[in-house]
């Protein structure tokens, strides 16, 4: 458990994707079975067990600490679990202090100077195994009991680890699919191979281990309904479509949604296997079983979430709705029914269809979905056009070149090759996403913040402002935080501007220069705005990112809250937002 | 006893006094006569008319200040017992970095320690701590919560060996403090067997050349030319701490940001640093040896200068030892004095040993060499993350 421990928590401060595969394939090199394979359960999320409450962790400690002492503790950390992973301490530890420097103890010395051995059984530091089944045989009573155990005999990272294990915090920044790409690199195998296989096994994994290594033959049992890859477009730009030959192209919307993969297959006893996964790999059937009833077919669509009411698509903020409940209430799925809007088919009864042109695909999907006859999915119709020109005019009004009242979900258009397999990843050139124009406001930059990984030794994560009446006039307030958007050359200028024009510092965070007469304008784009009583303007943006930096533009004349206002109100019902003029 | 002790040593603006022997302990502002525990910059400062310390921390004064940092200087050997004016002084090893000391004082049948900062955990670089029995004992409490407990030092090197092994194709750089810190890292990594050279950031140069003259083997430590830079893949290096968010760490290939202070136990400072591979090394004295410590004075009174005093007072009370905070002004050395307020990571209140610990002014003046932003005051309202939106979740958006 200790070992796995320092794992997750290297990981946790590890920013780089290569770096983090490295990580995981080290430990699963170095680590026996069958612990590997519970860490590998553990990272991708197939563990299942009683999960514990804060209260319990909080009632453990009562016992151990000094109240005073563990309020002043979580106070500084801020955190419980790794407050308590921290303070805890192992009850034959506590009345006689501990020895001096005693984790690197000088060696205890007999009356002749010699070194005497140290007395006592070491605890038996449990493995991640034993902590799995532990957890998944142990009673609501027991609990307690065995989770002090554990602790006594772990170190502080081991602690942690535990904690935030059986509190479901464990967040680490790896997904599923990284995990099993970590896997595959033991064996030069292609993370596909893996996910093909994945459905047939079950912790500890380890005839999957030995076949990466291997030592063993394929694992049997396919996963009749395998997660395949998606494939994800390039952004274009004017410069990209004055190169591309529109005829060569189809278009679809692009719709406000979540992308989506829902996969079904037999299993070896003829039974149907119906999975949804995430864009990145994740099965997240169990958050939308009214799709997942929908389902009722072989085959692997592509295709985006949406929240359909009477037939209409609704903005991303009512998605978000479900999205941020925790448990599926009949009346959540009443009120915000799943839809999915496909947009590629990838297998159709057994059959690979990947390698297969955009357009065949798309006529095969055609086919498969009028035959489904599912209400809760149809396809993402394309938009016809000629020249980029008239796709331009079709992305500008979405309401008048055919979407109707559903424009407001669409996010613009997707142009993808007539002649286009559908391949893993972001290849260059087949297909490219053509936004809608973003939402533009000028806001002034308030606080800078250093950015992480590469990015550290930069301030390159920017609060910006904008202007409303305060109770002593005018002031800026608060209303986003952006870090992306600036070219390298303009990241160097804007940190140069940070370090230059500081007036407070916070740890990480400065404040710069700001007021009427003095500040950095800057552009930031942004996709929409909810409202948000977690922040002091009262909105929070989706996406925003640096646009342009006016450094001509006096701070004075930046943009006021109500412009915001205004966006936000007109937002649900205007068609499509309207760029800001200079 | 406690008036006599506290006649024998008082507070004045420039820090503790002992108005006996006429003479300053570590004073944050120029006195007559100063007598210094260690070379730190916030408890040795230059511009005394007199000091009085061990001869590695004179040697250590002048390496960072000039050979004129104060109008005069008198070395004192450990354990020799020493008259000045009324009371008896004498100098016993506290084990923090090299030439450090701890200051006894007595007069009578009265035993006062000061004990400047000090740590239990082996340290290849210099001489052990050794308990002085006395009625009052002067601590830190820079560590004072029962949350730091720091790792033995000898895993965390070998985290960072392990990692140079595992990205051979990264440089590691490791931001330690230019004094001791610095030292010992070089040296337990040579205890690992790392027999690699380890490169050092030019602000180490002087204090690393300075300990090997003392004996300290720490092998071979070259200075990094700046166009070597790129080409120091698999290499270790070792820079002041706040190099490594500096330009200066940019040109390095593709850096893994280190950090080896106490500060590290909590993730949430690691992160705020921008740190990727925390190492918990520390030269102060963790909860468990400043309580150990404190017991083995058998003092019967504790006087806590600076650091996390609350807890460290409260454990004493809850134990019938009479204790108060001296709210000292103008130490939190270089590891003390780690340039993130607490509590800033979650955005609520700073807590209450912060809110009357230090102001602007107990702060500033450090040594010349010292890297300023470490210096400044970081009295904070609640940082403006708290308060500015953060964008929503990235899970938004269906991305095509
Ligand atoms: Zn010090």
């Amino acid at each position: 458990m200790n070992r796995f421990a320092h794992l997750i928590d290297r990981i946790g401060y590890e920013p780089r994707r290569n770096a983090k595969i490295r990580l995981m394939a080290d430990y699963f090199r170095h680590t026996p079975d069958p612990e590997r394979g519970f860490a590998l359960a553990a990272l991708t999320g197939a563990l299942s067990f009683r999960h514990a409450k804060p209260n319990l962790i909080r009632g453990l400690m009562a016992e151990r600490s000094d109240p005073v002492l563990f309020g002043l503790s979580w106070d500084y950390v801020g955190d419980l679990s790794e407050t308590v992973a921290l303070m805890w301490r192992a009850p034959d530890d506590t009345a006689p202090l501990p020895a001096i420097g005693h984790n690197n103890p000088p060696e205890p010395l007999d009356a002749s100077g010699e070194p005497v051995a140290l007395e006592g059984p070491l605890p038996h530091v449990p493995s991640l195994s034993e902590v799995v089944e532990g957890l998944a045989t142990a009673g609501k009573t027991e609990l307690p009991r065995l989770l002090a155990t554990w602790l006594d005999a772990l170190d502080e990272t081991g602690r942690w680890a535990l904690l935030k294990l059986i509190t479901s915090e464990l967040r680490i920044g790896v997904s599923a699919r990284l995990a099993k790409t970590a896997v595959a690199s033991l064996g030069d195998l292609d993370p596909d191979e893996i996910e093909h296989v994945w459905h047939g096994l079950a912790p500890p994994y380890e005839e999957l281990f030995a076949w990466v290594e291997g030592r063993g033959p394929r694992p049997e049992g396919e996963n009749p309904a395998p997660f395949r890859p998606p494939m994800l477009a390039h952004p274009v730009e004017e410069e990209d479509l004055a190169r591309l030959d529109a005829a060569e192209f189809m278009a679809e919307w692009k719709w406000d949604g979540i992308r989506l993969q829902a996969a079904t297959g037999r299993d070896g006893h003829g039974r149907l296997v119906r999975r949804i996964y995430s864009r990145t790999g994740e099965d997240v059937s169990g958050a939308f079983p009214d799709l997942v009833e929908a389902l009722d077919f072989e085959a692997t669509l592509d295709g985006e979430l949406l929240i359909l009411r009477d037939g209409r698509v609704q903005s991303f903020n009512v998605l978000q709705q479900r999205l941020n409940r925790k448990v599926v209430t009949p009346k959540m799925l009443l009120e915000y029914p799943a839809h999915l809007r496909c947009y590629d088919i990838l297998a159709e009864d057994g059959e690979d269809l990947r390698h297969l042109p955009f357009a065949e695909r798309r006529k095969r999907l055609e086919a498969f979905v009028a035959r489904l006859g599912e209400p809760r999915i149809d396809v993402s119709p394309l938009v016809p056009f000629s020249t980029w020109g008239e796709l331009a005019v079709a992305r500008a009004d979405p309401a008048s070149a055919g979407a109707g009242l559903d424009a407001d979900a669409i996010e613009g258009c997707m142009l993808k090759r007539a002649d286009s397999p559908y391949l893993p990843g972001r290849p260059k050139g087949p297909w490219w996403k053509w936004k809608r124009d973003p939402f533009l406001v000028d806001a002034v930059m308030m606080y800078a913040q250093r950015g992480h990984g590469k990015r550290s030794s930069f301030y390159s994560d920017y609060t910006f402002g904008v202007w409303r009446d305060g109770p002593e006039g005018e002031e800026l307030v608060p209303v986003g935080k952006a870090y992306s958007g600036f070219t390298d050359q303009e990241l160097l200028k804007l940190d140069r501007f940070v370090r230059n024009n500081t007036v407070n510092r916070f740890g990480p965070v400065r404040e710069v220069t700001y007021g009427f007469d003095r500040g950095l304008v800057l552009e930031v784009a942004f996709e929409g705005l909810q409202r948000s009583t977690r922040h002091k303007s009262g909105v929070a943006m989706r996406f925003p990112r640096i646009n342009r930096i006016r450094w001509d533009k006096p701070a004075r004349e930046a943009d006021r809250i109500e412009y915001l206002e205004r966006i936000l109100q007109k937002g649900e019902t205007e068609l499509h937002p309207m760029r800001k003029a200079g | 006893m406690a008036t006599r002790a506290a006649d024998l040593l008082t507070l004045t603006p420039q820090g503790l006094y002992c108005p006996g022997g006429d003479f300053h302990v570590d004073p944050t502002r120029p006195v007559e006569r100063a007598l210094i525990t260690h070379g730190h910059s916030d408890h040795a400062r230059s511009g005394h008319g007199h000091v009085m310390a061990t001869a590695e921390t004179l040697a250590i004064m002048a390496v960072r200040y000039g050979s004129d940092f104060a109008g005069g200087a008198q070395e004192a050997v450990l354990g020799e017992v020493m008259r000045i004016g009324d009371v008896l002084v004498t100098f016993v090893p506290a084990g923090h970095v090299l030439g450090s000391a701890q200051i006894v004082i007595e007069q009578g049948k009265c035993r006062l320690v000061v004990s400047g900062d000090y740590k239990r955990g082996r340290d290849p670089t210099c001489l052990p701590y050794e308990p002085v029995r006395c009625d009052v004992f002067i601590t830190e409490a820079t560590f004072g919560l029962p949350v730091f407990r720091h790792p033995d030092a000898r895993a965390e090197t070998d985290k960072l060996i392990e990692s140079a092994r595992l990205f051979p194709e990264r440089a590691h750089i490791v931001g330690a403090y230019a004094l001791g810190k610095a030292q010992r890292v070089m040296a337990l990594l040579r205890e690992a067997g790392y027999d690699r050279p380890i490169y050092l950031h030019g602000a180490m140069e002087r204090l690393t050349s300075f300990y090997k003259e003392q004996g300290v083997g720490l092998g071979d430590t070259p200075r990094v030319a700046p166009d070597e830079r790129p080409k120091l893949a698999g290499e270790i290096v070792i820079c002041p701490p706040s190099a490594i968010q500096e330009i200066w760490a940019r040109k390095f290939p593709d850096p893994v940001t280190a950090f080896a202070s106490g500060w590290m136990r909590v993730r949430a400072r690691a992160r705020q640093k921008g740190v990727e591979l925390p190492l918990v090394i520390s030269d102060h004295c963790d909860w468990d040896d400043l309580c150990r410590s404190i017991l083995e004075t058998g003092a019967g009174e504790v006087w806590v200068t600076h650091g996390q005093e609350d807890a460290l007072v409260h454990w004493c009370l809850s134990r019938g030892i009479k204790a108060r905070p001296l709210h000292l002004l103008g130490y939190g050395d270089e590891e003390g004095d780690a340039d993130v307020v607490p509590g800033e990571a979650e955005g609520g209140d700073l807590p209450s040993p912060l809110r009357g610990g230090s102001t602007a002014e107990g702060r500033r003046g450090g040594g010349q060499d010292e890297d300023v932003s470490t210096l400044e005051p970081h009295l904070a309202p609640p940082p403006p993350g708290s308060a500015s939106p953060s964008p929503p979740s990235p899970q938004g958006g269906g991305d095509q």
